[in-house]
């Protein structure tokens, strides 16, 4: 008798017969992540400099290059606006910053549709270094030269967690999508 | 990697329609942002209830979070000790011998104080802290030197309150909700604390500059009396602190003052204390506006 091999029955997302993805699963991780990753810099004490890397705009980032058009235009806002809560900004910083870096990622993809992943990081980058930079304007501080030689190491040590945040993201893509209801 | 073909609206008017829309609400979510914020820096406090509702959700996680990292840092700290334990052994005992001498001649002098005090009828009492907390979390991603502090309005803070560690002043709070309250800290840029050097009556401010530092700012300029290793502790002015207590140590002098470090590091402390305002009317009298002064 012919046997097939074990695992032509299941591929990455998990076993093939049998089972499906959860949508439920599908549509909150990505959200769900986003908004953890908003909290956590809340949790660090951090008393003389930035030290923490904005991590909801990192998985954010992560989330838009990674799967284009899983996460709305307008996804900005409301996240945004979570943001805000917590990150000691004033409110409406992230809610405007989040929304602008929507657009400009739509409209890099626009004019550069093939895209590697040095691209990515490039692009990420420059989104990580610019939002870093306009949110400390914005911040309602009266802004000095010292100001910014204290940001220098939040904006290298987030340029530089961007590809970690990336394959952290394609786990998270790989669970959300891995079927775990069963049918039947 | 190849383009999503799926994402190509094509010739579909719905398609069309759908990427159109999301343009538009991405604008308009950009520009609701960039109002929002024009409000809150016109503003400050002007979404704080929100922002006070949500520190109130996530205070028990950062209670969680400041034990644990309280209790990781005294084992890190344990570990240390253990360096050169002997040679160090032999320094902290001539030190605490030396420690006993000063608390013996300190205690005379507060004898004296206080008999000095009687004389002058002064009635001097110490003040009972409103409320004591955990730092729960800071704003450690922006470039504002927010705290937040596990207790709120429930407990009797207040704004204005100054909050101090046993070493000295940390910060002052800023908005309080429910059951906790944001805490603007000595090194944000937007604070200033009026000081004076511990051993005279050299009168400064003591400036945040955003990186961890503090620019002392004298008051009377000439010559710089200053002197490196020279510690400040609040004046008293303004009415918010109380006087005495320690803020800085200068750590550079420059032509107007100086820079200094914190004394009180709030990241190193467990438990900080809030304490009511030392002379609310002075801080009264300083917020009433000069016009409606001269009505009355």
């Amino acid at each position: 008798m012919e046997r097939y091999s074990p695992s032509a029955r299941s591929d990455r997302y998990g076993n093939r017969i049998n089972r499906t993805q959860s949508p439920l699963r599908a549509s909150i991780v990505p959200y769900a992540s986003i908004l953890i990753g908003s909290l956590l810099p809340f949790l660090v004490l951090a008393d003389v400099m930035p030290i923490a890397p904005p991590l909801g705009f990192l998985i954010l980032l992560g989330w838009r290059i990674m799967r284009p058009g899983l996460l709305p235009l307008w996804v900005g806002v409301p996240l945004g606006a979570f943001d805000d809560l917590f990150s000691g900004q004033p409110f409406g910083s992230a809610i405007m910053l989040w929304s602008l870096t929507m657009i400009a990622l739509e409209t890099i993809e626009t004019r550069f549709p093939w895209r590697g992943f040095w691209q990515d990081w490039f692009s990420a980058g420059l989104a990580i270094i610019l939002y870093l930079l306009v949110a400390m304007l914005v911040s309602g501080a009266s802004i000095t030269i010292h100001q910014f030689v204290a940001a220098v190491p939040q904006i290298l040590l987030s340029v530089l967690l961007y590809p970690i945040i990336a394959r952290m993201v394609a786990w998270l893509d790989r669970f959300r999508l891995s079927r775990s209801r069963r049918i039947g | 990697m190849a383009p999503n073909s799926s994402r190509r609206s094509g010739h579909s008017k719905r398609a069309q329609y759908s990427v159109f829309t999301g343009y538009l609400l991405a604008g308009l979510g950009a520009l609701a942002g960039a109002g929002l914020l024009a409000i809150s820096l016109w503003q400050p406090s002007a979404f704080s209830d929100l922002r006070g509702a949500a520190t109130d959700v996530a205070e028990p996680a950062g209670e969680a979070s400041a034990s644990v990292r309280t209790g990781s840092d005294g084992v890190w700290e344990s570990i240390k000790a253990y360096y050169r334990a002997g040679s160090k052994n032999a320094a902290l005992q001539e030190e605490v011998q030396i420690a006993r001498i000063r608390l013996a001649e300190a205690e005379a002098v507060e004898q004296e104080n206080a008999r000095l005090k009687a004389l002058l009828d002064l009635a001097e009492t110490d003040t009972e802290p409103v409320a004591s907390a955990r730092l729960v979390g800071s704003s450690a991603s922006s470039s504002r030197r927010f705290a937040y502090l596990g207790a709120g309005r429930d407990d009797g803070v207040e704004i204005g309150m100054p909050v101090r560690s046993p070493r000295g002043v940390v910060g002052r709070v800023l908005e309080v909700s429910r059951n906790s309250s944001r805490i603007l800290l000595l090194t944000d840029s937007e604070s200033v604390l009026p000081v004076r050097r511990a051993s005279d009556e050299t009168v400064a401010f003591a400036e945040g500059r955003g990186d961890g530092l503090l620019r002392i700012r004298l008051i009377n300029l000439g010559l710089n009396p200053l002197e490196v290793g020279d510690v400040f502790v609040t004046s008293g002015a303004g009415g918010y602190y109380r006087p005495g207590v320690a803020v800085a140590i200068l750590n550079e002098i420059t032509p107007d003052g100086g820079i200094a470090r914190l004394i009180a590091d709030p990241s190193g402390t467990d438990f900080v204390s809030v304490e009511p305002i030392w002379q609310p009317e002075a801080v009264e009298s300083s917020e009433t506006p000069v016009e409606l002064e001269l009505e009355e």
